[in-house]
């Protein structure tokens, strides 16, 4: 094992882990940002082809060029020892970094709900299936629904689009009323209007459904190869139709990675890490930033990943001097956690037959009547397969009202020679 | 026996595998049984073993209560339901060099006195039987009539099994304490029943402070599914050296084919320790011990690590019967690591001893007062 | 371009592809579930792990988390 250490430590390498590694590489301290994927960036900034193309995160990937932060990629932190260190699993063998203090910034995933036909090829997340064309995928011609809940549907649609493909619809849960609501709100945010706007306007074209949600998703029965052609229904203000189509976007908002904060034993409130004024989290030398500390969008996690960054390397008065626009743009957050709940029916999208748990294939009659997510993994080994509960974890305390199950060392799976 | 004016004839107390299968044994003989749990059914150690069904002989008294167990077992397995993927795989023991494979004919002469079938297998037999061994092993010897079970869903069956016999269960239930006419809860309320058993595995001596166990924490891993690289249970000929009542913390190779095509990888000894968290120190000896008897374990995408706590006797062997000083309690607790195995065995005993029966096998080296008479 | 080998075909892809995006291209199945049935990414993002698959001999990688190189061989469907 490869042992190192560093002042700072920051896990993740989106905009909260850029902006926490930018703030902090001027203070004289040594600044290492460590991250899972081949090329920084998080979801928002994620490498396509190879290159990060947003303009935005030039200035932050600066510090990175100017080799004044250490960029460790392809790395995969999977535990913690008491000592403030890291261990990650890298293509080459495993890391163990020592550091002084660690900013946690693993960001958010998609909620997944289970429907009837989810499990099919074809049918991905939303975010998801924009990541894999940033991944090289060609969906040239496809026609894709977008599903779920959540702004990100709307930038993904948008960006489903400009490469080619016919969004053929985007339903959205969340009802008129509250995103009538949240977009009138959005005014009080310059940025997010203007983001907002030329978003609506590109997407002229794209009926956008509120009040609409995906009810099945039906595939060709016997093939081999991936299915290419699926039937979703979907069902708006009671009545129902089908949409043919080539692939599914479908995710239904998002849940902050809470397992490393978890693991470090940093308090957890309402499915957020709890920090204080300067991003500093219930466990020592520990601060956190970005969508772990509440889902709020990239204006959120640049100003916390930079309040962070400050005052882990010391630059405590200028932290203080944006704590007030961080506060704004944590009060999006909230706006975004209420007008994307999830509405209740929506829990009755499953079947008894419907999986619950795609790692190890249990359904949701075979999770149902347990009162413990922790009984329902024991007995059925729901939650219990390599992806640890990521998927299913979020939609059983949905669906079921669980308590989430805790967390224990591998967070992610590792090669038993790293253990 | 149960006298006609309490609530129960029997209250039981811990649904683990053990309590299950006494729950069994005792709705079976007609007695009317509650079964108390202060968490979930198989939350205690009954999750974290390894469902190794294994005939031991480590003593006399050990292979007797292993064997008659695993009779049991075979007899239970074709009411089993496909979720307690129970499979006949047998074990290997490994031998490491020529002196484990003096220990390996003299092991087969155990077994062969005991009507235990074992065969001998050489090096090159050994790497036939288990082809991703490590080359320098010296060969092992093969049991054929020792399984795995997933014991997790056994004991769901088996407490359902008690229910539908007339039984009740009741989960998230504590005890507080135990009498001669039934159970006290925290809240102060008396559950009446004519005897009462003592099922609470490493927490057994919290309820009746004559029962020595201790806690022995035992780590597992377990991996991403690798159908067919592991065909029997592979243990360590050291294992028992490792599973002997020294303080000493220690590691063994013990290897388990799961039938979905995961690998369980244990195992370890600690005394000493009540906090169940990783211990890296420790998983680092277990897995490099399991890199020396096969090394493609390294390359192997591990899933999950847990740890357990063994309910630990002094003399290795678990207390069955009446506990000392008292009328109508029972001990059913204290099978280290062997009760997965040991409970159906162990459940009969105590239904014998009841019912005022003799069993198949001598009662009295588990009996609860041994260690007073012997000491 | 990078040439790698999906289930013994080549498939070339350009610089910064991930092997889940070559895979998909190609049209094979991912990974086989637990009850038989065929997989494919979800999540895109390395926490699914559906995209798994086997990458020059090594078992369960996940695709989407990997850039394609040169030789690379691959084999799905397991
Ligand atoms: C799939 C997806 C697509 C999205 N697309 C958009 C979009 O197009 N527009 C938009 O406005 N918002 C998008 N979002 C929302 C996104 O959460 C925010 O925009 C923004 O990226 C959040 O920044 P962050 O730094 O908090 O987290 P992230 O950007 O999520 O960065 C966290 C980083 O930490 C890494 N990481 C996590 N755990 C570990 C670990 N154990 N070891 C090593 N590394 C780890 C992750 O791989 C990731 O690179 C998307 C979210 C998701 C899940
Ligand atoms: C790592 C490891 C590997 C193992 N591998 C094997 C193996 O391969 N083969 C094998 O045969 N054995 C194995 N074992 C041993 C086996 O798991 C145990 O011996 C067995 O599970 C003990 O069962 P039990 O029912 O006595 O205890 P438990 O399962 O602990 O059950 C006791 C129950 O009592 C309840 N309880 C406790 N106190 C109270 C109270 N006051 N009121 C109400 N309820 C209470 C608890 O909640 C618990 O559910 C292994 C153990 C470990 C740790
Ligand atoms: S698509 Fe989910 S892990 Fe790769």
């Amino acid at each position: 094992m490869n042992k190192t250490s560093t002042d700072i430590l920051i896990v993740g390498a989106g905009p909260a882990g850029l902006a926490a590694a930018a703030a902090a590489a001027n203070s004289g301290g040594t600044v290492t940002l460590i991250d899972e994927n081949p090329r920084a960036g998080g979801q928002i900034w994620r490498a396509e082809l190879g290159k990060i193309r947003s303009p935005a995160a030039s200035k932050f990937l600066r510090a990175l060029t100017q080799g004044r932060v250490d960029l460790i990629n392809s790395a995969t932190v999977f535990a913690f020892s008491g000592d403030n260190t890291l261990t990650a699993q890298t293509p080459g063998g495993s890391i163990s970094i020592s550091c002084g203090k660690m900013i946690l910034a693993a960001g958010a995933r998609e909620r997944f709900l289970p429907f009837p036909g989810w499990t099919l090829p074809g049918v991905f997340g939303a975010g998801g299936l924009q990541a894999l064309v940033k991944g090289g995928l060609s969906i040239e011609n496809k026609r894709i629904v977008v599903a779920g809940s959540g702004p990100l549907l709307l930038a993904v649609a948008d960006y489903l689009k400009t490469h080619g493909a016919t969004v053929l619809v985007i339903a959205e849960q969340a009802s008129a009323a509250k995103i009538r609501r949240f977009a009138r709100g959005l005014w009080r945010q310059p940025e997010k209007m203007v983001q907002a706007a030329a978003l609506r306007a590109r997407l002229i074209g794209i009926p956008y459904k509120p009040d609409t949600w995906i009810t099945r998703c039906r595939g060709p029965r016997v093939s081999k190869r991936l299915a290419r052609e699926l039937e979703v229904t979907i069902k708006s203000r009671g009545s129902s139709r089908v949409i043919e189509c080539d692939y599914v976007a479908c995710g239904f908002h998002l849940v902050p990675n809470l397992e490393l904060p978890m693991l470090l034993g940093c308090q957890i409130r309402d499915g957020s890490v709890s920090v204080g004024d300067h991003q500093q989290t219930s466990v020592r030398d520990v601060y956190c930033a970005g969508e772990l500390t509440g889902i709020a969008g990239i204006e959120s996690s640049l100003i916390e990943g930079e309040i962070a960054g400050l005052a882990a390397s010391g630059q405590t008065e200028k932290a203080k001097t944006l704590i007030k626009k961080r506060d704004a743009a944590t009060g999006f957050g909230r706006a975004l956690d209420h007008t994307f709940a999830l509405r209740p029916e929506l829990k009755h999208l499953v079947e008894d037959d419907t999986l619950i748990c795609r790692c190890e294939d249990v359904s949701y009659a075979q999770v149902k009547d347990f009162a413990t997510f922790r009984e329902a993994k024991l007995q059925t080994r729901c939650g219990m397969g390599p992806c640890q509960g990521r998927v299913c974890g979020p939609a059983v305390e949905y669906l079921l009202g669980w308590e989430p199950a805790s967390v224990r060392p591998p967070i992610f799976p590792v090669k038993m020679k790293y253990l | 026996m149960a006298s006609n004016k309490k609530t129960f004839d029997a209250a039981i107390v811990g649904a683990g595998i053990v309590g299950a299968a006494c729950a069994v044994a005792l709705a079976r003989e007609g007695l009317k049984v509650l079964i108390l749990d202060s968490s979930s059914a198989a939350s205690g150690t009954t999750a974290a073993g390894m469902g190794h069904i294994v005939a031991m002989d480590d003593s006399p008294a050990q292979l007797a209560l292993t064997h008659y167990s695993q009779k049991l077992w075979r007899r239970l397995a074709p009411e089993l339901p496909a979720s307690c993927e129970y499979e006949n795989c047998g074990t290997i023991w490994v031998a490491a060099n020529a002196d484990e494979m003096s220990e390996v004919h003299r092991k087969k002469a155990v077994y062969d006195e005991n009507g235990i079938t074992a065969h001998v297998l050489d090096a090159q037999a050994l790497l036939d039987a288990e082809p991703n061994l490590a080359k320098h092993l010296s060969g092992g010897l093969l049991v054929d009539s020792d399984a795995v079970v997933y014991q997790l869903a056994a004991t769901r069956y088996l407490l359902l099994k008690a229910v539908k016999q007339g039984a009740e269960y009741r989960q998230f239930n504590s005890v507080a304490s135990l009498s001669d006419d039934g159970v006290g809860l925290p809240s102060g309320e008396r559950i009446s029943a004519g005897t009462t058993i003592n099922a609470a595995g490493a927490h057994a001596g919290d309820l009746s402070p004559s029962l020595e166990i201790r806690p022995r924490k035992g780590h597992l891993v377990i991996t991403d599914r690798y159908p067919g690289f592991v065909r029997h249970q592979l243990v360590e000929l050291g294992y028992l050296k490792s599973a002997h009542g020294s303080d000493a913390s220690s590691v063994a190779f013990n290897v388990q084919p799961r039938k979905t095509g995961q690998i369980l990888l244990g195992s370890s000894r600690q005394f000493n320790s009540n906090d169940d968290a990783v211990d890296n120190a420790i998983l680092n000896r277990m897995a490099a011990r399991g890199f020396e008897y096969m090394p493609a374990l390294k390359e192997m995408s591990a899933v999950r690590v847990w740890t357990g706590f063994r309910p630990a006797t002094p003399d290795n062997l678990p207390y069955i019967g009446k506990v000392t000083g008292f009328k109508n309690i029972y001990a059913a607790a204290g099978h280290e690591g062997l009760g997965i195995t040991m409970s159906l065995g162990t459940a009969e005993l105590l239904a014998d001893e009841i019912m005022g029966r003799e069993s198949p096998i001598p009662r009295q080296p588990y009996s609860p007062g041994r260690s007073a008479a012997s000491s | 371009m990078h040439k790698i080998k999906v289930n013994g075909r080549e498939v070339r892809v350009g610089e910064g592809t991930t092997l889940a995006a070559a895979i998909l291209a190609s049209g094979d199945p991912f990974r086989t579930s637990v009850r038989g049935e065929a997989r494919a990414p979800l999540c895109g993002i390395g926490i699914c792990f559906e995209c798994r698959v086997t990458v020059n001999g090594q078992p369960h990688v996940r695709s989407c988390t990997v850039l394609a190189e040169d030789g690379m061989e691959i084999v799905t469907g397991e």
